[in-house]
C-alpha cells in the first residue's frame, strides 16, 4: 500500500496504479477526454491534470503513477483554471452548434463546458471547415472532432482494423482515412465502436428515422418491425432505467403504439438460425466439410473476413444472420400468409448495431431487387422514434410479440451476448446428433465478457472443440492460429464487438463500462427463469418448417435463409 | 518488376520500423507515393494503409501526386515569412490554381511549401525545379510563371 495525500486528506493507493485510478476509488471525479478504460493512457488531452507538490507544472493523472508520500491537489485554483481553459480552447474552433447536434445532451465536451462553468466564448478561433463523410452507415463530421484519438485507438487497438488515423500535422491534423477516401471504401467494418467511443458529435450513424416515419405514415404500406435480442435489455437506459433491466413487453407495446403493424422478435429467427446452423455443422462434421465452421451472424465480422481473410471464407457458415432470415421469411412466408405483395411491406429492424445497416444493403440480401430488410434503426434511433412519437415506454403495459414470428426460446435470446450463439448451438446440435437433451444446458465457461473462451463439448461419442471470440482484435489472433495450422476446433463463434451485441455500436451512449456486463447478465437471467430454453422446441419455428420451409438445409431454406460471401479488395 | 517491388525486395521481412525508409525510396524512384504503392507497402509491412497515410502526411517530404514539369517550392520559413513569403504563396496559388502539395491535371505545374531552404539571406526564397530564386516578390513570381507558360506553348507548336 502506498500512502499519499489528496486535497489535504490521507488516502491509500495501490502500487503501480495511476493517480486517476486512486482518485476514482476515493470518490473524486476527475474529468477526462482522451482516457479510455482498459487501454493504455495516451495523456494527450490534459483534461485530467492535477497539481503535485514539487512538480514544476501540472501533471496528467491518467498516466502518472502513484508514489509514496505524494501530495496532490485536485481542485486548486490552478487546476480548475487549467481545465476550464482546455475546454475553452477546444471550443475555440468547434462549431458549437449544439442545438442541431445529434449528440446534444450526451456530449462529453458539452458536459465538461457545463461542469467547468464556461459561460462565454473566450477564444474565437477559425472554425474547422471540413466536409462530412456520409459514404456509409457511419457518418464522420470532422468539424466536431476534438482530436482526442479515442476512435483511432478503439479501431486499431480493440478491433484491429485501423480504418482511421491522424492525418497531417500540428494544427492542421485531422482524423481521416487513407488518401481521404470515404469510409465505404476503407477497411472500416461499420462496427460503430468509434461512435460509442467518441466524446462529441463527430461520429454518428446514418439515421433512417425519417424513412421509417415516412413509411409509418403511408397508408399503402404495411410496416413490420423486428427487434434484436439485446435491444430489450438496453433500450430502457435511454429512458433512465438502470442498465440490465429487461423492457421486452413494454417495448413491444410501445412499438405497436408507434404504429408498426406487426412486431416480431428477432430471437425467433435466432432459433431458426440455430436449426440451420447446427444442421450445417452436423453436415460438415459427418460429410467432411470445411472445419472449423465460423458463425455468420455478425455483419462486421463478415466484412472483416471478406477483406482480411478471404482464404477462410469457406469456413463461414452460409446461414444468413437472424435479421436477414427474419427479413426473408417476412417477405415470403408471411406475405403469402397475409396475401400481400412483398413490395408493399416495409420491413424495419431495431438493432444494437451499425453494421446491420450495411448488411441490409448488401445486394445479395435483396432477391429480385426487393430488400429483405428495408431500414435498420439502432437502439438509440429507436429510443428517439419513441420520444418523437410521444410514447412513454415505461408507462406501457407489457404485450407479446406477434405471431407467426413472436415465439422464442431463451437460446435465441442469449444470442445477444458473446458465447450465446455457441451455447444455443451446442444445446440443439446435441439434440440433433444424439436425439437427447443435454443434462445441463448452462455452459458457464462460454459466458462473460472475456474476449476469447474455449470449451470441449461431448456430443454423443464426438468431442467437439468450440471457441468463442468477441472483438475483432481477438478474432485476428485466433485466425492467425488457424492459418498456421491449428486443427482442434470444430465450431467458432465470432462477434465483432467486445462482449457481443449487448456492447454493440448502436447501443445507448454514455453508459459506463459496467452497463454491458449488466445487459449480459440480464440475458442470462431470462435464460434462467423461462422454461423454453432450446431452439428446436420453438413451436412456431417447427410450424414454419412444416408449412413452408420443409426441413433444415432443404431447398427452400437454402434459397431463403442462406447466402454467399465475396473477397473484397480494400485499400 | 515495377519500382515498388524492387524497393520492397530490399526490405525482406521488414517490420513497421522500416516504413519511413521504404516510403523515401519509393518516392525517390517514383517521384511520389501513389495509392497503389501505399496499398502494396501496406501488404508488405502488414500495416493498415490508413496508418501509412497518417505517417506520410506528418512529414513534409512525402508527396501523393506526381511532380509537375515545373515544380515550385515556396519557402515558408521564419525569415521568409517575415519578408512576405505568404504573399508569394498566395500569388502562386492564385496563378497556378493549385494548393500546396497539388499538381495540375496536365502535370505541367506543381506547388509545394517547405519549412526552410537554408537560404535565409536570400529571403523570401523560392525554387523552381531545384533552381533558387532570391528575394521573390509576387510580381517577380508572375513573371517566372509566365516564362514557364511561354516555354510550354512553344513546345506545343
Amino acid at each position: 500500500m502506498i500512502e499519499m495525500q489528496v486535497d489535504g486528506r490521507d488516502i491509500e493507493a495501490r502500487e503501480g496504479e495511476t493517480i486517476l485510478a486512486a482518485l476514482k476509488r476515493e470518490g473524486i471525479q476527475v474529468p477526462t477526454l482522451c482516457y479510455m478504460e482498459g487501454l493504455l493512457p495516451s495523456g494527450s488531452c490534459r483534461m485530467c491534470v492535477v497539481e503535485m507538490e514539487g512538480a514544476a507544472g501540472l501533471i496528467p493523472s491518467c498516466s502518472y503513477p502513484v508514489a509514496q508520500g505524494m501530495k496532490i491537489q485536485t481542485r486548486s485554483p490552478k487546476v480548475l483554471e487549467a481545465r476550464k481553459t482546455i475546454v475553452e480552447l477546444l471550443l475555440g474552433n468547434h462549431p458549437d452548434d449544439c442545438l442541431y447536434c445529434v449528440r446534444s445532451g450526451k456530449c462529453d465536451l458539452q458536459q465538461l463546458a457545463q461542469t467547468m462553468g464556461v459561460r462565454q466564448r473566450s477564444f474565437r478561433g477559425k472554425k474547422n471547415q471540413m466536409e462530412k463523410d456520409v459514404s456509409g452507415p457511419i457518418v464522420r463530421d470532422p468539424e466536431k472532432c476534438i482530436l482526442c484519438g479515442r476512435c483511432v485507438r478503439v479501431c486499431e487497438e480493440v478491433q484491429g482494423i485501423g480504418a482511421i488515423e491522424f492525418v497531417g500535422r500540428g494544427c492542421r491534423s485531422y482524423i481521416g482515412t487513407a488518401f481521404d477516401q470515404g469510409l465505404n471504401v476503407s477497411t472500416c467494418v461499420n462496427c460503430g465502436q468509434c461512435i460509442v467511443a467518441c466524446p462529441t458529435g463527430a461520429l454518428s450513424e446514418h439515421s433512417s428515422i425519417n424513412d421509417v416515419v415516412a413509411a409509418l405514415t403511408d397508408p399503402n404500406r404495411m410496416v413490420v418491425v423486428q427487434h434484436a435480442p439485446s435491444v430489450s435489455v438496453s433500450l430502457g437506459e435511454e429512458f433512465g432505467v438502470e442498465p440490465g433491466q429487461d423492457v421486452d413487453g413494454k417495448m413491444v407495446a410501445a412499438l405497436r403504439r408507434v404504429g408498426f403493424d406487426r412486431v416480431f422478435d428477432t430471437s425467433f429467427t435466432a432459433d431458426l438460425t440455430i436449426m440451420e446452423e447446427a444442421s450445417e455443422l452436423a453436415a460438415r462434421i459427418s460429410g467432411g466439410g470445411v472445419l472449423p465452421m465460423f458463425t455468420s451472424c455478425s455483419p462486421g465480422w463478415i466484412k472483416f473476413v471478406e477483406q482480411f481473410y478471404p482464404d477462410l471464407i469457406p469456413n463461414l457458415s452460409s446461414c444468413k444472420s437472424p435479421q436477414q432470415m427474419m427479413g426473408a421469411v417476412i417477405k415470403s412466408y408471411f406475405a403469402e400468409r397475409e396475401k400481400i405483395d412483398p413490395a408493399r411491406i416495409v420491413s424495419v429492424s431495431i438493432m444494437p448495431c451499425t453494421a446491420k445497416k450495411f448488411e441490409c444493403d448488401r445486394p445479395e440480401m435483396a432477391p429480385n431487387h426487393v430488400p429483405d430488410v428495408d431500414y435498420v434503426l439502432t437502439t438509440r434511433e429507436a429510443a428517439q422514434l419513441l420520444r418523437m412519437f410521444g410514447v412513454d415506454l415505461l408507462a406501457m403495459t407489457p404485450e407479446e410479440a406477434d405471431t407467426p414470428f413472436g415465439e422464442r426460446s431463451t437460446a435465441g435470446k442469449i444470442f445477444g451476448a458473446s458465447g450465446g450463439v455457441m451455447e444455443a448451438a451446442v444445446r440443439t446440435a446435441h439434440f440433433l446428433l444424439t436425439g437427447k437433451e443435454l443434462d445441463r444446458l448452462d455452459m458457464q465457461p462460454l459466458r462473460g465478457m472475456k474476449g476469447a473462451k474455449e470449451i470441449r463439448a461431448k456430443i454423443g461419442d464426438l468431442e467437439v472443440g468450440a471457441a468463442v471470440v468477441s472483438g475483432l482484435g481477438n478474432a485476428r489472433k485466433l485466425l492467425e492460429e488457424i492459418r498456421a495450422g491449428r486443427k482442434d476446433l470444430h465450431f467458432i463463434e465470432f462477434m465483432t464487438c467486445p462482449g457481443g451485441c449487448i456492447n454493440g455500436g448502436g447501443q445507448p451512449i454514455g453508459s459506463d463500462p459496467d452497463a454491458a456486463r449488466a445487459r449480459m447478465q440480464a440475458l442470462y437471467r431470462i435464460d434462467q427463469v423461462e422454461s423454453l430454453r432450446v431452439s428446436h422446441k420453438n413451436t412456431q419455428v417447427a410450424r414454419l418448417y412444416e408449412e413452408y420451409l420443409g426441413k433444415p438445409l432443404g431447398k427452400k431454406s437454402h434459397q431463403l435463409l442462406h447466402t454467399h460471401y465475396n473477397a473484397r479488395d480494400i485499400l | 518488376m515495377n519500382d515498388v517491388e524492387s524497393v520492397l525486395k530490399k526490405f525482406p521481412r521488414a517490420g513497421r520500423d522500416a516504413l519511413i525508409p521504404i516510403l523515401q525510396e519509393v518516392q525517390e524512384s517514383m517521384g511520389y507515393l501513389s495509392r497503389d504503392a501505399v496499398a502494396r507497402i501496406s501488404k508488405h509491412l502488414d500495416l493498415p494503409a490508413t496508418k501509412i497515410y497518417g505517417v506520410a502526411t506528418f512529414y513534409n517530404q512525402f508527396r501523393f501526386q506526381p511532380r509537375g514539369k515545373h515544380h515550385f517550392t515556396v519557402c515558408r520559413g521564419t525569415a521568409c515569412h517575415v519578408k512576405g513569403s505568404n504573399r508569394v504563396m498566395e500569388m502562386a496559388e492564385k496563378m497556378l490554381k493549385l494548393k500546396a502539395g497539388e499538381t495540375s491535371r496536365d502535370r505541367v505545374f506543381s506547388l509545394e511549401t517547405v519549412a526552410c531552404m537554408g537560404a535565409c539571406g536570400l529571403s523570401p526564397v523560392m525554387s523552381l525545379n531545384g533552381e533558387f530564386h532570391a528575394k521573390v516578390t509576387p510580381q517577380k513570381l508572375v513573371k517566372i510563371i509566365q516564362e514557364c507558360r511561354e516555354t510550354e506553348s512553344k513546345n506545343e507548336c
